[in-house]
């Protein structure tokens, strides 16, 4: 069994959940105080030690239906273990012939009971019913092949809907419609069924599917993977969390700490002869970011979105602003939400970007930009911008951009293009390049370089 | 003191009968906890009854709750120990014609001047505790840090001491409303229970056992309409706690029925933000309007 479970953790690692060493010792002793019959306990215990957020929970969920599905089938094949009696629906062969009428009847009911089933949703009958549905309705052997389109085959045919159907017999469980949720779980469980079908046919696994081909490239059409996008940056923000602190201030301001001199002075008969300072926190940096959302920059605003709020989670003291033809400062938004949904949904809503025209203005943008923080900036901060730098044919005002980073101790420039691209077109990176530390990244390995210049202590400015 | 029920179904009874009805997973836990001695972090949005969770497991062991909470500043001289120097020098002064100074020295660094605080005071003490530390993400990582120590070992290192290690293991209770992802370190040394707000039965049937003299037909009501609330989009979702609440203050008004009027009255005891209000009276009012008009 353990090494099934060594096995089940490094799946997991594979789709990014983080399991040591430690975390199976405690698996293998929690698997001692639940009973193995219990499918939920096994499986909750396992969860309490292995996957320790709710996104590490929500994977645990997938890869464990994944691997012990799979687990039990593969032992089956090498056994040779088969379905002794294929399941016997009611009527054997009058799915063929419809002109059977007892056999029509029978075949009735058994779509009644299975919408019965489906309505008081449990699971056990659902999945009995699943059998022998497929024995009814899913002409054996010669499925289609393909197990999404056998499973909506057979849900057709049984009648199953969520929407009422009204032209039925009031009695009819279905008559009402049937609840979404119950319906996807027993979708799942002929699924299911089905690819134990397959695998007794041909005894082979089909090829284990990663949950979802994470590309590391940024997605680029509207319909984005939210998800996988969130699953780098999670990654990313325990690099950025890590990174950080070794590198931050190191310098020591003296702050008498009376508590401790008053401790120390006891062993020198009261008269304080060593003097205890106050211990230093390390002091966070302080950034500002400015995020272009305008529609050039589409497909990566929502990357960048998340990074913003990935460094929101890690750094305290940074201020947010986002920008089309204006500015808008969204600090308090990333404050208020921890939900990334909610955040984009809030910008989106409420950022009151005053778009007028739909096009980056830079030239205004760094106007606004010294006018709201202005006096604040200051050598520790650093200012990050997060744009395509394509101004529409407006002037870029690359004085006043010079003129914020002569302000600030550190600027980056993170444009979503690849380098490729620049200073083709309006695109005017070439005018702020020389005041800034420009960056590509449009995947999430050009962010990690970043994160490291980011961390990397200043050299420009010694006092900080 | 009760012995440690031995099945998780057996904790989950004990601890309904202390007004806690504990989800299968947190009755699962919290007994892999106590028979394994490992911390257990527990996770969830406010008020799902993390907190709760420890009192009610305190209660059903039999043991003292000792309990730290957690705010940004919180160091060790709060958490742990701590010299009691007014003591010290009173004791320096008390004594110092006649005592010699090896002595004094020796005794005033002793357990009697020694203040102990909460971690301190649950590794301790003689009767085995349950320890809850509330809100951890509210700390600095540097806490988080020192509490290593303490959740793998039990132990706590006094340098005038020397090694204070556990008499008894507490059961230990991590809370955390997810407002920053802990670290690493400190997760692999706990379980994991992630507390979500209750389905629909569950949760009325926490709010029967709080108000059992409220009707059956409004406390339906009511927890449909919790519910629905928690759907919509809101900054600050309602609680179990606050559905408690709201069910004790129809209780007060007598109410029979939960109508328009009686919810515009009283949904402020569930819904805390101005601009919540509004998006709740509109969509929730516009529900019960058409429910009354129907049934």
């Amino acid at each position: 069994m353990a090494a099934r479970l060594v096995d089940f953790a490094r799946e997991l690692r594979e789709e990014g959940v983080m399991t040591g060493t430690s975390e199976l010792l405690d698996a293998v002793a929690v698997l001692r105080e639940v009973s193995w019959t219990d499918r939920d306990a096994f499986r909750e215990a396992l969860a309490a030690t292995l996957a320790k957020s709710p996104e590490d929970r929500r994977i645990f969920a997938l890869v464990f239906e994944r691997f012990f599905f799979r687990a039990t089938e593969a032992a089956a094949v090498r056994e040779g273990v088969r379905e002794s009696v294929p399941p016997t629906p009611p009527t054997h062969d009058a799915a063929q012939d419809g002109d059977d009428a007892s056999g029509e009847l029978d075949l009735e009911l058994l779509r009644q009971q299975i919408a019965r089933a489906v309505q008081q949703g449990s699971e056990g009958a659902m999945r009995d019913l699943a059998r022998l549905a497929i024995a009814a309705f899913g002409r054996q052997g010669e499925g289609s092949g393909v197990i999404g389109v056998d499973v909506q085959r057979i849900r057709r045919q049984i009648g199953l809907r969520a929407e009422p159907q009204t032209e039925l017999d009031p009695e009819d469980p279905r008559a009402a419609g049937l609840p979404r949720e119950a319906l996807r779980r027993f979708e799942a469980l002929l699924r299911r069924e089905l690819e134990r079908g397959q695998i007794e046919r041909t005894e082979a696994l089909p090829p284990s599917r990663p949950l979802s081909e994470l590309d590391r490239a940024l997605p680029s059409g509207p319909l984005q993977d939210l998800a996988a996008v969130h699953r780098v940056v999670a990654q990313l923000k325990r690099r950025l969390k890590t990174r950080g602190s070794e590198h931050r201030g190191a310098r020591r301001r003296t702050h008498v700490d009376i508590r401790r001199t008053m401790r120390a002075s006891l062993q020198t008969g009261g008269v304080p002869v060593v003097l205890k300072e106050r211990p230093v926190r390390p002091r966070r940096p302080e950034i500002y970011v400015l995020c272009d959302v305008s529609t050039s920059v589409t497909s990566a605003s929502v990357f960048f979105l998340s990074v913003l709020h990935a460094l929101h989670d890690s750094f305290r003291k940074m201020r947010s602003f986002v920008f089309i033809e204006r500015i808008s400062e969204v600090t308090d938004v990333f404050e208020r939400e921890r939900d990334f949904k909610a955040v984009s949904e809030a910008i989106g809503r409420d950022a009151g970007v005053a778009d007028i025209s739909g096009y980056t203005d830079y030239g205004r943008v760094w106007d606004e930009f010294r006018e709201q923080v202005g006096d604040d900036l200051h050598r520790r901060a650093t200012v990050i911008v997060l744009g395509d730098a394509r101004t529409n044919g407006r002037d870029p005002r690359a004085d006043l951009f010079a003129a914020i980073a002569a302000q600030a101790g550190r600027t980056f420039w993170l444009n979503p293009e690849p380098r490729l691209y620049w200073n083709y077109g309006d695109s005017v990176i070439r005018a702020y390049e020389q005041y800034c530390q420009a960056f590509e990244c449009w995947t999430t390995r050009h962010l990690e370089d970043f994160v490291e210049a980011l961390a990397r202590p200043t050299s420009t400015s010694p006092d900080s | 003191m009760n012995a440690a029920p031995a099945q998780p179904a057996d904790l989950a009874r004990r601890l309904r009968a202390t007004g806690y009805l504990p989800g299968e997973s947190a009755a699962l836990v919290s007994h892999l906890a106590i028979a394994l001695g490992k911390p257990v972090l527990v996770e969830g949005p406010a008020g799902v009854g993390k907190t709760q969770l420890a009192k009610a497991l305190a209660e059903v062991l039999d043991r003292r709750l000792v309990r730290l909470q957690c705010y940004e500043g919180l160091d060790e001289a709060k958490a742990l120990y701590e010299w009691n120097y007014r003591k010290q020098l009173l004791r320096i002064q008390a004594e110092s014609d006649t005592a010699s100074w090896r002595e004094v020295q020796d005794d005033i660094f002793g357990e009697e001047f020694l203040l102990e605080r909460p971690l301190m005071d649950a590794i301790s003490s003689p009767e085995p505790v349950v320890l809850l530390i509330d809100e951890i993400d509210k700390t600095d990582q540097e806490f988080e840090a020192m509490l290593l120590e303490l959740l793998s070992d039990f132990q706590i290192s006094v340098p005038e001491l020397g090694r204070i290690e556990a008499r008894t293991r507490p059961v230990v209770l991590l809370t955390s409303n997810n407002t920053r992802e802990l670290t690493e370190a400190l997760k692999r040394r706990c379980l994991y229970l992630w507390l979500d707000y209750p389905e629909l039965e569950h949760e009325l049937e926490i709010v029967r056992l709080h108000t059992p003299q409220l009707g059956d037909e409004i406390t339906r009501r009511l927890v449909e309409v919790v519910q629905m609330v928690r759907e919509l989009d809101l900054k600050k979702p309602p609680s179990i706690a606050e559905s408690i609440d709201w069910a004790r203050a129809l209780l007060l008004l007598g109410a029979r029925d939960l109508d328009l009027d009686m919810f515009r009255q009283t949904m402020s005891v569930i819904v805390k933000h101005r601009a919540d209000l509004d998006v709740v009276a509109e969509r929730v009012g516009v529900r019960l309007a058409a429910g009354a008009s129907s049934g």
